[in-house]
């Protein structure tokens, strides 16, 4: 019979990790959002390790005693979590280096589409108009002009051009 | 059970060797389309040929011969045959349309290499999603698909696809996160993820703690099926991808979270306490995403709000919790994966001859381009549910169900999926209108149309007519199905014959496996 009762640090650890994990992906640039995401992970992975169980010893049949082996399944689960979470984080990482390769920022940016008929709709146009008033600027060309707020200062200086 | 078991890995073990394979043939282009069409032509026949042959009962594999509540195991039954029949022919001809466009555009020939792999690794995630048993391997399923869309959604990593992409990549993620906190939960209270076993013991743990489980469960799937509060993501990612990765993403993604919310609500968690809450979710999501849809110019976008708009009709049919909307809710996914992937194939050639996807700068296509106006609007009334398209019999079998439970909710959902119909038939016809009839803006760039392309639009289109006049033999199908799901004990006593472990050989150590599992149940049941 493994023991169920959660150890107290390891939960508060938990939830200092999801605290800072969803602060971090409130943010503007991909690079905190990709830290977020990591200590998500890794809080969601340590809860799976405390969701099996408290330690025990190695889950070897026939070498040891059978009520006192550490349970072997979320063990194995939290492994591939693991893995997969690498992953995820490697491509992120790419994406984010990507981002600043083209702009010289890696800002998570809001729907410029979205924007384009929020400003009509505040000037009272009807969203789809006759002529081509404001598709002389396509949506790559909006979405590279446009700025987002970040927490302070102004944007990054334009260099390397 | 019998011989025909070694069929159902088929789906998820073939199109990963291929995509080994696609993956070292990276230097002979010409190779790599041979693998990939007969991986996927392969996947499809055997998907046929499950199809029928679950119809007797579900077929189930405990992988390794380890027995299933320790070990992993794949479970086939009418509703995952149904979905994957679907999802592969639709790949199939995803993959033909993108093939020809690929020989036909020179300068995008660059990244294909890395295409095939790609997408044979998002049809093998897509079809473990489908035909898991067990929590934790729908979760690497989505994971296994999520990191290849991830990959097909930035290809070529322009700027518009690598702002789109991230926003995509985040909200995954996310729900990923919460997916393995869910399970981490369920595993806790219950000391299994395996469903069948799952079934057996949720009833009998606290009655809150399993309505935390389901509701984190739901809140991770509406993420990936894009239910309305959570479904912003979706029309603002979608539509920069190339419009193949765009109509396969449209048609499958979606669909894996619904699938996984209807296999989670009729197995694990039967009885229905949030159907009031679905029901408005699903109320809300048909009419935001349909006036979204009404609001928009640009065609893909619109179409990406249909399609989270037509989510909540399958919403719909899950939160009935009868025989009757489950049995919709199935036709509808299975009517939605093919129509509104032809949609997204023909916008694709739209663009191709218009050059532009804005309605404001198409037109006088209609003369151009006769075979894209029919196919347009032939997908284009499927979806809106003009009879006798099958959408039509969709939408029909879920009214006729929500009238049936005769509440004051769900004849209010009847009246909003009536209103969603019009204004889906609304905005089409307004895009029709526009791409197909407005005097041109300017001399249309090309009017060549690959006939490599056209025909899998076609075909498409076709898959989804065929659904009409098969209507009667699959809603039969699909009934049974339902009625499977109702019943549960099938799908139970298929992976777990004695109610306790799965036709694994593993005895000796399954055996012990399974003592240790009892007593951890038994902490808490």
């Amino acid at each position: 019979m493994i023991d169920m009762t959660p150890n107290l640090v390891l939960v508060i650890t938990i939830g200092v990790l999801f605290t800072a994990g969803v602060y971090l992906l409130l943010e503007r640039s991909l690079s905190r959002v990709l830290i977020g995401i990591i200590l998500l992970g890794n809080g969601a992975n340590l809860l799976f390790l405390v969701a099996g169980g408290a330690a025990g010893r190695p889950p070897i049949v026939g070498l040891e005693p059978e009520g006192q082996m550490a349970d072997p399944l979320p063990q194995a689960m939290v492994l591939t979590a693991i893995v997969i979470t690498l992953g995820m984080t490697a491509f992120l990482l790419a994406m984010a280096y990507r981002s600043w390769q083209l702009h010289r920022h890696d800002e998570v940016q809001d729907d410029v589409e979205d924007r384009r008929i929020a400003r009509r709709a505040a000037r009272d146009e009807p969203t789809v108009l006759g002529d081509d008033s404001e598709s002389a600027e396509t949506l790559d060309e909006a979405a590279a002009a446009a700025r987002d707020e970040t927490d302070h200062g102004a944007p990054a200086p334009e260099r390397g051009r | 059970m019998n011989d025909w078991s070694w069929i159902v890995p088929l789906p998820v073990m073939i199109p990963l060797f291929a995509a080994g394979l696609a993956l070292a043939l990276f230097r002979r282009p010409r190779l790599q389309p041979i693998v990939s069409v007969t991986a996927l032509s392969l996947v499809l026949v055997a998907s046929l040929a499950l199809l029928v042959i679950v119809d007797d009962g579900p077929l189930v594999v405990d992988v390794g011969d380890w027995a299933a509540p320790v070990g992993i195991d794949l479970v086939a039954d009418r509703l995952s045959a149904l979905m994957l029949t679907i999802s592969s022919a639709v790949t199939l001809c995803v993959l033909l349309y993108s093939l020809a466009q690929g020989r036909d555009d020179e300068e995008e020939s660059a990244p294909i290499s890395i295409y095939h792999p790609t997408f044979l690794v998002l049809t093998a995630g897509v079809c473990n999603a489908f035909l898991s048993g067990d929590l934790f391997n729908i979760y690497v399923g989505f994971e296994i698909l999520l990191a290849a869309s991830f990959v097909l959604i930035t290809l070529g990593g322009t700027g518009e696809r690598i702002r789109a992409g991230s926003i995509y990549v985040v909200v995954a993620l996310l729900s990923s996160v919460l997916f393995l906190v869910a399970i981490a939960l369920v595993y806790a209270a219950t000391g299994t993820v395996n469903l069948a076993q799952l079934a057996i013991r949720l009833p009998e743990i606290d009655p809150g703690v399993r309505l935390l489980l389901q509701v984190l469960l739901l809140l991770a799937f509406a993420i990936k099926a894009a239910i309305f509060p959570l479904s912003a993501w979706l029309p603002d990612s979608y539509p920069t991808a190339p419009a193949p990765v765009t109509a396969v993403f449209a048609g499958l993604l979606t669909k894996v979270g619904i699938y996984a919310m209807i296999r989670t609500q009729t197995l694990l968690f039967p009885g229905g306490q949030l159907d009031d809450i679905l029901m408005w979710l699903a109320l809300a999501t048909m009419v935001v995403g349909i006036l979204g849809a009404v609001a928009q110019d640009d065609i893909k976008r619109l179409l990406s709000f249909t399609l989270v708009s037509h989510i909540g009709y399958m919403v719909f049919g899950i939160a009935l919790s009868t025989d009757a909307g489950w049995t919709a809710a199935i036709y509808y996914v299975a009517h939605h994966i093919t129509v509104q992937t032809a949609l997204f194939l023909v916008v694709g050639l739209i663009e191709r001859v218009g050059g532009s996807t804005s309605l404001t700068r198409l037109g006088g296509l209609a003369r151009l381009a006769p075979v894209l106006a029919v196919l347009f609007f032939v997908a284009a009334m499927n979806l809106a549910g003009i009879p006798p398209l099958s959408g039509f019999l969709g939408k029909l079998g879920l009214l006729e169900a929500g009238v049936h439970e005769a509440t004051p909710l769900s004849y209010t959902l009847v009246v909003g999926g009536v209103v969603t119909s019009l204004l889906t038939l609304y905005a089409l016809t307004k895009a029709w209108n526009k791409a197909f009839w407005q005097p041109p803006e300017a001399e249309p760039r090309s009017t060549h149309l690959p006939l490599g392309m056209v025909g899998p639009a076609a075909a498409l289109v076709g898959v989804g007519l065929v659904l009409t006049f098969a209507g009667g033999p699959l809603y039969a199908y699909t009934d049974r199905a339902a009625h499977a799901l109702t019943e549960r004990t099938p799908y139970i006593d298929a992976v777990l014959p004695d109610g306790e472990r799965g036709t694994g050989d593993s005895a000796d150590i399954a055996d012990r496996g399974n003592e240790v599992e009892i007593d951890l149940g038994g902490g808490h049941g």
